[in-house]
């Protein structure tokens, strides 16, 4: 069963959504039993990771994603769930999930008319070919919301990178059988269904 | 590169496309299920709807259109019109939008922002504003004054200092809407846009007045704003979506053309 990761970080009905658009039935849980034994997980997520990492404690859901990725079996984060797979995040100052070396920073610009959040469409640029990545090419432009941006330490979970103003970010981390995305693939259009489509084949290889 | 979005607005009242001209003279012109999936076809950036129905029995026929479109429009959706409460909001996220726009209620009641940013954050709570040019005053010290009501009724409050609160109380966009341009085709009012972009540090939709690509040029050029919404120009048949990124790429705009 694919499981998507309710806690309480978004709207997870359009993630459904998508999912049934692009022929994959998806159950919403919060429960932490099943979605560690889910056969696929999305962890999706908007708004604040402050409250988001509180909820997914009190909920037990944490330690249900860290046993789920020990498995080994797929997991696609989106946007709050690409920042949350890493150590640590600067929005309130938070320990997160450590599936992934490196920490979440907030975008700082001198230049005021780089609006942050960062909020719109942007280019993926892929620095290495995935699996997930197959019907996608550098160039492919996806919809982004957030404030926060991903720092993995070690650059080969770097599969993508945007840029906003001066600032080259890591918009895709691939970790074994973890693949992340900042941007929204469930309001990024054609494309962005075409790589959740991906995740309906994909066999947690990258 | 971020790219300049180009967003469709459909006025919706009892489950019909409207579009009025200044705020008056509304018309029925379609459905706007078919026009929303049309425009996303054609490579639309985003999607906003709102409810201008007067009575709240039809509520229930605008939850029916959102939960319609959200099944078949994956790019970012918001929706507003009589939003007043956070349940307002959540029966309207509920049903499929992405983002809330909260307008009138706001303007009486600002704590609704903050109340929506808490709810389901900053970046899915957007302040729309309605704006009209006036005389410089101690009162009205940007020239622009807020209307509510459907640019009925004036609150008293500048525009700048309006637009500078809703972000401080936890906006994460501001459209900014000039009742002077509105379904004018004459072009959007491009010192008030500019204005409020300078002012403040989150995006700025511009609305009200396009009737050629030269005014989305002129908007997110001189204008600064982040993205510009379109309505009669499009809904019209006139121009379409995909035409007018093609144009603005051509003069120079960064919009998305792979869809």
């Amino acid at each position: 069963m694919l499981v998507i990761v309710d806690y309480d970080a978004g709207n997870v009905r359009s993630v459904q959504r998508a999912c049934q658009y692009v022929g994959m039935d998806a159950e919403i849980s919060a429960d932490p039993a099943v979605v560690a034994a889910a056969d696929k997980l999305i962890f999706p997520g908007v708004g604040s990771a402050e409250s988001a990492v509180d909820t997914l404690c009190d909920r037990g859901l944490d330690e249900a994603i860290k046993s789920f990725y020990a498995t080994g079996k797929p997991l696609l984060g989106i946007c709050l769930g690409l920042q949350i797979v890493l150590e640590h995040t600067e929005e309130g100052d938070k320990t997160c999930l450590g599936l992934v070396e490196g920490a979440s920073e907030r975008f700082e610009f001198s230049d005021r008319s780089l609006k942050v959040p960062h909020i719109g469409w942007n280019e993926l640029t892929i620095n290495r070919p995935h699996p997930m990545l197959k019907n996608i090419q550098s160039g492919d432009e996806f919809y982004f919301v957030h404030s926060y941006f991903a720092r993995p330490v070690n650059s080969d979970h770097m599969v993508g990178t945007t840029e906003y103003g001066d600032k080259t970010f890591c918009s895709v981390i691939a970790s074994e059988n973890l693949f992340a995305t900042q941007f929204h693939l469930e309001k990024s259009g054609a494309l962005g269904l075409k790589l959740l489509g991906a995740f309906k084949h994909w066999d947690a290889t990258c | 590169m971020l790219s300049k979005r180009i967003i469709a607005c459909l006025d919706v009242r009892d489950g019909k496309l409207a579009k009025s001209v200044k705020f008056v003279d509304t018309k029925d012109i379609g459905d706007p299920v078919l026009k929303a999936r049309e425009y996303y076809e054609d490579g639309l950036d985003e999607l906003v709807f709102y409810d201008i129905t007067a009575s709240s029995d039809a509520r229930n026929i605008m939850l029916d259109v959102v939960e319609q479109v959200a099944k078949q429009v994956y790019i970012p959706f918001s929706v507003g019109g009589g939003v007043r409460t956070v349940e307002d909001a959540n029966r309207l996220l509920w049903a499929g939008a992405e983002k809330i726009n909260v307008n009138s209620a706001a303007v009486k009641r600002p704590e609704l922002i903050a109340e929506c940013a808490h709810a389901f954050g900053a970046q899915n709570t957007v302040l729309s504003m309605d704006i009209l040019r006036v005389e410089t005053s101690r009162e009205f010290p940007s020239g622009y004054e807020v209307i509510i009501n459907g640019g009925r009724t004036p609150m008293g409050v500048d525009a700048l200092d309006w637009a500078l609160k809703g972000e401080e109380l936890g906006a994460g966009e501001l459209v900014v809407n000039s009742i002077d341009a509105d379904g004018t085709r004459e072009g959007y009012e491009i010192n008030l846009t500019r204005m409020i972009s300078e002012a403040v540090s989150i995006p700025v939709i511009a609305s009200g007045g396009a009737g050629k690509p030269e005014h989305l040029l002129e908007v997110l050029t001189e204008g600064k704003a982040d993205a510009a919404l379109v309505a009669s120009m499009v809904h019209y048949g006139d121009y379409t979506v995909s035409g007018l990124k093609q144009w603005l790429h051509e003069h120079g705009v960064k919009v998305r053309l792979r869809y």
